[in-house]
């Protein structure tokens, strides 16, 4: 019997497995559950689901024919040692490319800006939460100070059980510490603001953009961030007015945000690397040579690229060989466009008038 | 994308034996609010050495989109209308498989923006029932947008054909060449 939604078996077993993995790094990261927090039981089954489904549709998508070249080919040059050679280039990409988005930059300086602080907010917000709800992370109340009533008290801050920092109590380090997700928020806010102007505004991309592909995300950002904002708002300035219902909505938020991770356009997060594994794989085959365009005869991409094209196409159904052998992949874009020009010129030059 | 007044019973012909080379398309299309102002039609010396022949190349907006099928990351797809879209900017990584595997050399790798930038008929102006920018202003007509019945009025002696063959491969588009009356096809190779 054919089902309507197959499941992929592949990518359920992945799935499967990095969530048992990430339910046995928590069991244990928090020492069996002594330092879980169960305030926090909702976004920790959140995030368990947004791992299993973005791990699900990443392995759908390595799947696809040109996604497992590429896959394929940046494992084989892990193998055979020809990445270490590219070292540099990784981290430059990665400094470059992941952690300041620098590519956006020459589209504008202000979408650049805005992507920036957008991406640093939810990037350090993730880095804070995910070991938070999964119980990696907790903070105590050093004994030794928090028996004497003189000491000041120091705040210790555990990894996986173990000590790795400790704090003053009412420090400006502490006072930076604990309110972590409130400079996120501000800058996710910031960034999500210019976004939605820009969105409203532009012509170009109202045409274009989708509500729940395009604004979604971004009042989904906005919510999440103005009612994080609110929970300190509340037992800061309003001795905790209205905390029950930012807790509540917040939470909805932060959950519906995970759970659409893997669906929806947050899972271009999970995609991105893959811009450094098509660099190196640029780099790397530009060692085994370029290709030569037979019509400009001009170098117009590696021939590695050009003949694992020829390989995904076929097995896309979508045959290029010629009678001769050769292949319509082997011309370069511009090769094309005249032969194409040509072609029509040879059949309006057999009517017998060039015009008609 | 939602509400659009995209006119289905316009479509686009074109006849690069009428492109004089002008280049008047290339401002034009970077007045398209979708490209970021950047022009994505092609206008090119055939063979510049022996011949002052030009071409001009908008997408084609192919019925089975090769550029999105060889794409690793999903960024380009086909709306209803049969409008192939521009890569997505936040999925596409940059790769350019569909600069290479489009069988007419439409799409665009900007290099500084690590992004592939197509023509997407300029969807802007046609979702809101207008003709594309480029259209709008060629002066020889090697780029029409018009109803059938409007072409098959003003070129009595072409037919509008989007078949083309590649060797072994058939490819069929949204956009239509002129070619002689009674052509039912166009074979590259």
């Amino acid at each position: 019997m054919r089902h309507r939604f197959p499941i992929d078996k592949k990518a359920f077993l992945a799935a499967a497995v990095a969530t048992l993995l990430c339910v046995a790094f928590s069991f244990y990261g928090s020492r069996k559950l002594q330092n879980f927090d169960p305030a926090l039981i909702a976004y920790l089954f959140g995030t368990l689901f947004a791992l299993a489904g973005a791990v699900y549709r990443y392995a759908v998508w390595l799947q696809r024919p040109p996604t497992w070249l590429y896959f394929k080919r940046t494992w084989q040059f892990v193998f055979n040692g020809s990445l270490l050679a590219h070292l540099w280039l990784l981290t430059k990409e990665s400094v470059r490319n992941l952690a300041f988005q620098a590519f956006i930059y020459p589209r504008s300086r202000l979408r650049w800006f805005a992507h920036f602080m957008l991406a640093s907010g939810c990037l350090a917000a993730f880095a804070i939460t995910i070991p938070l709800t999964l119980g990696w992370i907790h903070f105590t109340l050093d004994p030794a100070s928090a028996a004497d009533p003189a000491a000041i008290k120091i705040y210790n801050a555990h990894f996986f059980g173990f000590t790795v920092m400790n704090f003053e109590l009412g420090s400006t380090l502490a006072f930076l510490i604990f309110h972590a997700l409130t400079w996120c928020s501000w800058l996710v806010i910031i960034g999500c603001l210019i976004f939605l102007i820009k969105r409203l505004t532009n012509a170009g991309l109202i045409a274009t953009q989708t509500f729940e592909g395009d604004l979604l995300p971004l009042i989904l950002l906005i919510i999440i961030s103005v009612t994080g904002l609110g929970l300190n708002f509340s037992y800061a300035f309003l001795k905790g007015f209205a905390y029950d219902f930012m807790a509540v909505t917040h939470a909805i938020s932060v959950i519906l945000f995970l759970v659409w991770i893997p669906f929806g356009k947050f899972f271009h997060i999970i995609q991105r690397p893959a811009q450094i594994g098509v660099h190196v794989y640029l780099k790397e085959g530009e060692k085994k040579g370029m290709a030569i365009c037979p019509h400009t005869h001009q170098p117009f991409t590696t021939q590695l690229h050009v003949d694992d094209l020829k390989t995904v196409t076929k097995e896309l159904g979508f045959d290029f060989t010629l009678e001769d052998g050769s292949s319509h992949l082997d011309y370069s874009p511009e090769g094309k466009r005249s032969l194409l020009a040509k072609a029509h010129l040879a059949a309006r030059c057999e009517s017998g008038t060039y015009f008609g | 994308m939602e509400t659009t007044a995209y006119k289905t019973d316009m479509e686009f012909f074109v006849d690069m034996q009428r492109c004089i080379g002008c280049r008047a398309c290339e401002m034009a299309c970077a007045e398209c609010e979708t490209n970021g102002h950047e022009s994505m039609i092609h206008v090119n010396y055939v063979e510049r050495s022996t011949t002052i022949q030009t071409t001009v190349q908008v997408c084609m907006h192919c019925d089975d989109p090769v550029c999105a099928k060889v794409c690793p990351a999903d960024a380009i797809s086909k709306d209803d209308f049969g409008v192939v879209h521009s890569a997505n900017t936040s999925r596409c990584i940059g790769c350019s498989n569909c600069v290479m595997a489009c069988p007419f050399g439409v799409p665009k790798k900007q290099e500084q923006y690590d992004l592939m930038m197509k023509c997407n008929m300029c969807y802007d102006r046609t979702s809101a029932g207008k003709k594309p920018m480029c259209a709008t202003v060629c002066p020889s007509q090697a780029l029409y947008y018009g109803t059938r019945e409007e072409i098959a009025r003003m070129r009595p002696n072409s037919t509008p054909v989007n078949t083309f063959i590649f060797g072994q491969l058939t490819v069929t588009t949204k956009v239509n060449i002129m070619m002689p009356k009674g052509s039912t096809h166009l074979k590259v190779h």
